[in-house]
């Protein structure tokens, strides 16, 4: 590959989102040409209003604190008073240094639009068949890659402004803290297509793309128009029987019924009760405040939440949401370390649950209500929880886990384990599939904990003198960082024992055998069978998360 | 003893038994300070503070004495694709890291430890869970174990 200087040979992508789009033959359309032009290998360039979209804010700031200072000098501009301030407009203006006051602010605007123009010029990325690579940086160049079997997720946000402008900010999630590559802002059609381009690279299938967007043939408007109207999921990239969605009615019950709801409530109470005993209802006022900052919280994780939808898609799970701006994450498959499916007490009568994940990567984006966006299914009944778990461990069946009896599957605590599980020690158990680790715990909050076996990192087992003196024990197994933890306490000796070898064996064994960081490399190759070659459908990574230099004292 | 946690067919290598001088150092160090302030509460006659740095100073006596029992509790094993690892007498972990998952390994030496010319080996996965280190091995061992590891991690490197 020839490494092509940026200021030379990059190309500008982000200003034509209507001229890809080449339909192909036998309904197989091609890759969109602008599209396949980004993903050449090269260096390309973002959309050209990115450093306004990303500068916006400050320059509206900027610009609106200006004319509030001007505003009266404006008014009397046109409006002749007799009045004279004393403020610098006046001092530019009596002491006959206009000129020079012009040919400042001439300098100002020049320095910002060539500051704007060549961060702009100077932000580069490309895409290669191993890597996405971007440069930015005026005086400070920074330089980053994002190896493509190690991308984690892939995030389109779409704030209302930069919506306004065709344009979205495509993140690629990596590992670890603040390790993100961000290229803001694409064109928004663009982004779309980018990100199916590099999950397609990343996945190491042959075939090429199926699926391809219509060739924009409406005027700018219009496109703007469809694009502000188009629903959340465009309905040609997930088979609908994969699609789940939140329920209207449920999200806003979910919402209203939480812990922190209850203890408003109680607040509300107690307060009321103070107040009509001690007579003193000034203190209306003061709670008046902080009531409607209350109520804006509420209002603001259910609108963040609408049009929430998860669907299946080839190259993994796309979880979308968001009325004006919109955000949606496609998690490739493998990505998903652990899941856990849980039902919070005052959700009972009504049967919904909550599906949450470990995830490697930490998006810099919210999840939608406002919760961590490792939350995927905010709210649903045991179906739609069922059909998340699907999605995200693809072949995983969630079991009917709330039945309790000998036969349920589980291994479930002993008797004597009811002075540590008083409640629950009936459903307190453990469960090993062929791929997965099934934790079961709780009795007032119920909830199912699955681990990948290829996602485990360790494995631990533990035990305290009360637990000793029981002969039981506490198995833990390790995985990335997240809300979840996958442990499970009061555990027969045995079992325990047992378990810890089993699971210490099988996660090795399932970690050689994964081959989800190229989840599609299985499928025909398409052409150059030398090319397949050179790169083996198991190959092992070549090249470590920490290199050598990095293992020294 | 028979609700012991306790893993069949296993070959424990255990780490030196001078790591116990260096606990010890360290717990003798503590219980320096903690009867310093306890002598300046005294002088001050504040006696309800003066109580429980007594109840300090008693559980590190405690510490102090079964330190040698604590140090002979470690132990780990390299098995065909995992590393074992095991501590504690009341409270016992029995941990085991697969090779391929080892993202890191560190040696630290304090300077004790130095002194003594044993090292702190620490493993690092991409789990911030797992917590293992393996103190008090001799330091051209835990260099030698460092490589080896890092070897064996490397031909079985396995993503996240």
């Amino acid at each position: 590959m020839t490494d092509v200087t940026p200021e030379s040979a990059a190309t500008d992508p982000g200003g034509l989102p209507g001229q890809d789009g080449i339909a192909g033959q036998d309904g197989l359309a091609v890759v969109p040409a602008a599209v396949a032009a980004l993903t050449d290998g090269q260096w390309h360039r973002l959309h050209p209003a990115s450093p306004l979209l990303r500068g916006g804010i400050v320059l509206i700031a900027i610009l609106g604190a200006v004319v509030a200072n001007l505003r009266e000098r404006l008014v009397s501009l046109f409006i002749p008073r007799f009045d004279e301030g004393d403020d610098a407009v006046d001092y530019v203006f009596n002491n006959g240094f206009v000129l020079q006051a012009l040919l400042v602010i001439l300098v100002v605007l020049l320095v910002l639009i060539a500051g704007f123009y060549f961060s702009w010029r100077m932000h580069t990325f490309r895409i290669t068949d191993e890597v996405v690579e971007e440069k930015s940086g005026i005086l400070f160049r920074t330089n980053r890659k994002a190896r493509l079997d190690r991308i984690q997720g892939i995030n389109i946000v779409r704030p209302f402004f930069a919506r306004l402008f065709g344009a979205a900010k495509l993140e690629i999630n990596q590992a670890g803290q603040n390790s993100n590559l961000q290229l803001s802002y694409l064109g928004s059609r663009a982004a779309d297509d980018l990100r199916r381009e590099i999950l397609r690279l990343a996945s190491g299938t042959r075939v090429a793309s199926a699926v391809s967007g219509p060739g924009a043939t409406a005027g700018f408007i219009d496109r703007r128009v469809g694009e502000l109207f188009a629903p959340e999921l465009d309905p040609d990239l997930a088979a609908p029987e994969s699609v789940v969605k939140i329920h209207l009615g449920r999200l806003l019950g979910s919402i209203v019924l939480s812990e922190g709801t209850v203890i408003l409530v109680l607040a509300l109470i107690g307060g009321g009760i103070w107040i009509a005993a001690t007579g003193e209802y000034y203190a209306l006022f003061i709670a008046l405040p902080s009531l409607f900052g209350v109520g804006s919280v509420y209002l603001r994780r259910f609108t963040r939440a609408l049009r929430y939808t998860i669907a299946g898609t080839p190259d993994g799970v796309r979880v979308g949401y968001g009325l004006l701006s919109t955000s949606n994450e496609t998690l490739p498959p493998g990505r998903i370390h652990s899941v856990q499916v849980r039902q919070p007490l005052l959700w009972r009568p009504s049967g919904w649950w909550e599906v949450r994940v470990n995830v490697a990567s930490h998006s810099s984006n919210k999840g939608a209500a406002g919760q961590a966006n490792t939350t995927i299914l905010p709210v649903g009944n045991f179906d739609e929880a069922a059909r998340v778990v699907a999605l995200v461990l693809p072949g995983f069946v969630l079991p009917e886990f709330l039945f309790v009896g000998p036969d349920d599957g589980f291994t479930n605590s002993p008797p004597r384990a009811v002075w540590l599980r008083p409640l629950s020690w009936r459903r307190n158990g453990f469960a090993t599939a062929p791929d997965w680790l099934l934790l079961r715990r709780g009795a007032i909050w119920r909830q199912l904990v699955i681990v990948p076996q290829p996602r485990l990192q360790s494995v631990a087992v533990a035990q305290g003198p009360l637990l000793r003196a029981l002969g039981l024990a506490n198995i833990h197994l390790h995985t990335v960082a997240g809300p979840i933890r996958a442990e499970l306490g009061a555990i027969d000796l045995d079992a325990a024992v047992a378990f810890f070898g089993t699971v210490a064996l099988a996660a090795v064994e399932s970690a050689q055998r994964d081959t989800s960081h190229r989840w599609r490399s299985t499928e025909l190759p398409m052409e150059s069978p030398g090319k397949s070659a050179e790169e083996p459908l198991l190959e092992p990574a070549r090249e470590p998360l920490a290199g050598p230099q990095e293992l020294s004292e | 003893m028979s609700n012991r946690l306790e893993l069949a067919d296993v070959d424990w290598r255990r780490v030196s038994p001078r790591l116990v001088w260096v606990e010890l150092a360290s717990a003798a160090g503590v219980l320096v300070v903690l009867l310093a302030v306890c002598t300046g509460l005294w002088l001050l006659q504040l006696w309800i503070p003066l109580a429980s740095g007594g109840v300090l100073v008693i559980g590190t006596i405690v510490q102090l004495v079964i330190i040698p029992r604590r140090v002979r509790s470690i132990g780990y094993q390299l098995r065909d694709d995992d590393l074992l690892f095991r501590r504690g007498i009341m409270w016992q972990r029995f941990v085991a890291v697969p090779y391929g998952r080892m993202q890191l390994i560190d040696i630290n030496r304090g300077p004790i430890a130095r002194a003594l010319g044993l090292s702190e080996l620490k493993f690092v996965t991409a789990a911030a869970a797992a917590g293992v280190t393996l103190p008090g091995l001799r330091a051209a061992d835990a260099d030698e174990l460092r490589d080896r590891l890092v070897a064996l991690a490397e031909s079985r490197r396995a993503g996240l």
